[in-house]
C-alpha cells in the first residue's frame, strides 16, 4: 500500500527557559542551563536532590480564556500555549484545525502531578471529597494535555495519547507520523510535556538515578561525562505540526524536515534498566524503515541524560547500530529531563541544527566517561553537513524509541 | 451578624475572583448562565466557594437548581441567613 510522505511544519515551545522557540534556541545555542536549586524542596523528608529546571513562572490569564484554562494543570496549559505557537508557526489555516483532518497526539507521564497533590490533600485526610473543585479531574486525567489542547484550539480529528514517561513526546510524533501516513488524518499537532514536581524528582532520587549536585547547578545533568551522577528532571511542552507533504506542498508551507522511520521497541528484560541491544533495534528499525544505512546517518541526537548505565547502555548502542565516527550529543545539560516533553523539545532543537547545519554540544561534558567514549561526543558547537539524523528517547518500563529525520534541503 | 448588604457584596466579591467576572455586569438581573457565562462545572465550584466563604453546608439541590439569576442567589442565602443556617 502507498503511504504518504510526513513532513514538520510547525514548532511550538514552553521550555525552562520560558515562552516560544525563539527563547528556547537563543539560550541552547548560548551554551546555557536553565538547572536551578529547588531551595523550596529542603523540607522533603529524605529527598536528596534539590535540582530542577522549571519553566519559569508566568501569568496565563490574558493568553487563555478562564473557561478552557479552568481544567488545565501546568502541563495542560504548557502544550496548549505551546500547540498555539506551532499552528501560528506552520500558518495552519482555522478550516484545516477544524476539518476533522487534523489530530492531535499528545502525551505526558502522568496528569498533572500538582493537581494530583491539590486533589490528595483534600481527599485523604478526612477521605471526604468536598472542597475539591470540577476542574481537578480533569487537570488529573491521563489525556488532560491531548483534551485540553482539543478544547481550547477547536481540534476535532481524532486525539491520541501515549503515555509511556520518557517516550511520550517521542512516541506521540512517530503515532502522528502513522496517522498521516496511512492517510487517517492531514495534519497531526504532536509532542508531550511534562511539570516540575518534587515528587517526580522523589521517584528517580529513590532509584538513586537523580543527580545531588545540588551546590553545583549549572553543572549538572552532565550527560556522558565521568563525573556525572544522574539526572535532574524539567518541566515544559513541545509540539511539533506533522503533516501530509503534498497538503503542505500544495499550500506553500515552509518544511523543517521529513520524518523517515519510526523504531519503537519494548525491551521486555527490565522494569528499570536500559538494555542496548533493545536501544540499538530501536534505532536499526528506524533506519530500516526509511531505507538508511547506517553511514548514511550524519548525527544522532542522543537521548542520554546523565546517568552512568543509561548513558553507556545508549553509547553502546549506537555503536552497534551506526558507525562510530557519527557525532552525538545529548541537550539534557541545558534544560534537564524534560520527561513527557522531552522528544519533542529536543526534536525542535535538532531541526534548528539540521537549518543551521551546526551540532549542538552535550552541555557539561568535559571528561568523557571511557565507556561512552565508544562514539563520536561532540562537546562544542561547531558546523557540521547534516541531512539525515537519528533521534533517541528512551523510557523507564523498557520502552525504546528512534526516528530517522531528514532535512527537506536534501 | 452579617448585613444583608455586606452578604451581597461578599458573594459578588468572591464569584467575581472565582469566575475572573467585571462586578460591574453582576448585577441582580444578570443571568449567572447566559449574562455571565457560567456553566455546569462552574455551578459545582460555585457552591464550593460559597460554602468555603460561608463556613456551612449547601445541602438544597432542588433550590440550587432553581437559580438562575444573581438575585435568586441572593435571595437563597438570604433565606438561608434568615434561618440562621448562614
Amino acid at each position: 500500500m502507498p503511504v504518504n510522505r510526513v513532513v514538520i511544519t510547525g514548532r511550538g515551545a514552553v521550555s525552562p527557559f520560558g515562552l516560544g522557540v525563539e527563547t528556547l534556541l537563543e539560550n541552547v545555542w548560548a551554551g546555557r542551563s536553565a538547572v536551578c536549586t529547588m531551595h523550596e524542596w529542603s523540607h522533603i523528608k529524605g529527598l536528596k536532590s534539590l535540582l530542577a529546571a522549571p519553566v519559569p513562572v508566568f501569568d496565563p490569564k490574558k493568553m487563555l480564556p478562564r473557561t478552557v484554562r479552568r481544567t488545565m494543570g501546568l502541563m495542560a496549559l504548557y502544550a496548549t500555549l505551546a500547540a498555539q505557537e506551532s499552528i501560528k508557526d506552520a500558518a495552519l489555516a482555522e478550516e484545516q484545525l477544524v476539518s476533522g483532518k487534523t489530530g492531535v497526539a499528545i502525551g505526558s507521564t502522568t496528569g498533572s502531578p500538582t493537581a494530583y497533590q491539590d486533589f490528595y490533600s483534600r481527599f485523604l485526610p478526612d477521605m471526604a471529597v468536598e472542597q475539591i473543585k470540577s476542574g481537578e479531574f480533569f487537570k488529573m486525567m491521563g489525556h488532560s494535555c491531548a483534551a485540553n489542547v482539543c478544547l481550547a484550539l477547536g481540534i476535532k480529528g481524532e486525539q491520541w495519547t501515549p503515555v509511556s514517561a520518557c517516550t511520550s513526546a517521542a512516541q506521540s510524533i512517530g503515532l502522528g507520523y502513522l496517522m498521516i501516513q496511512t492517510g487517517r488524518q492531514d495534519v497531526m499537532l504532536c509532542g508531550g510535556a511534562d511539570e516540575v514536581h518534587p515528587s517526580v524528582t522523589g521517584v528517580f532520587d529513590l532509584l538513586r538515578a537523580a543527580s545531588t549536585r545540588n551546590d553545583d547547578p549549572q553543572h549538572t545533568p552532565r550527560p556522558f561525562d565521568k563525573d556525572r551522577d544522574g539526572v535532574v528532571c524539567g518541566g515544559g511542552g513541545g509540539i511539533l505540526v506533522l503533516e501530509n507533504f503534498d497538503v503542505a506542498r500544495k499550500r506553500g508551507a515552509r518544511i523543517y524536515g521529513e520524518i523517515l522511520g519510526f523504531g519503537n521497541v519494548n525491551d521486555s528484560e527490565h522494569i528499570a534498566n536500559p538494555h542496548k541491544d533493545s536501544m540499538a533495534r530501536a534505532m536499526t528499525n528506524a533506519m530500516q524503515e526509511a531505507g538508511l544505512q547506517p553511514d548514511e546517518i550524519d548525527y544522532v541526537n542522543a537521548h542520554a541524560t546523565g546517568t552512568e548505565l543509561g548513558d553507556r547502555a545508549e553509547a553502546a548502542a549506537i555503536n552497534l547500530a551506526v558507525n562510530s565516527d557519527t557525532p552525538v550529543s545529548s541537550f539534557k545539560g541545558y534544560i534537564g529531563h524534560t520527561l513527557g516533553a522531552a522528544g519533542a523539545l529536543e526534536l525542535i532543537i535538532l531541526l534548528e541544527m539540521l537549518q543551521r547545519q551546526e551540532v549542538v554540544p552535550t552541555l557539561n561534558l568535559e571528561d568523557a566517561d571511557p565507556e561512552c567514549a565508544v562514539v563520536n561526543l561532540v562537546s562544542s558547537l561547531k558546523k557540521h553537513s547534516m541531512k539525515t539524523v537519528l533521534k533517541n528517547n528512551f523510557a523507564l518500563g523498557g520502552v525504546n524509541a528512534a526516528l530517522a529525520i531528514r532535512s527537506m534541503d536534501s | 451578624m452579617m448585613s444583608d448588604e455586606e452578604l451581597r457584596r461578599k458573594v459578588v466579591e468572591v464569584l467575581a475572583e472565582e469566575f475572573e467576572l467585571d462586578p460591574d455586569k453582576m448585577g441582580p438581573d444578570a443571568t449567572l448562565y447566559d449574562d455571565l457565562g457560567l456553566d455546569s462545572l462552574d455551578a459545582v465550584d460555585m457552591v464550593v466557594v460559597l460554602e468555603k466563604t460561608f463556613k456551612m453546608k449547601l445541602t438544597d439541590e432542588e433550590a440550587l437548581r432553581s437559580i438562575r439569576t444573581m438575585d435568586d442567589l441572593f435571595q437563597f442565602l438570604l433565606r438561608l441567613k434568615s434561618e440562621n443556617k448562614l
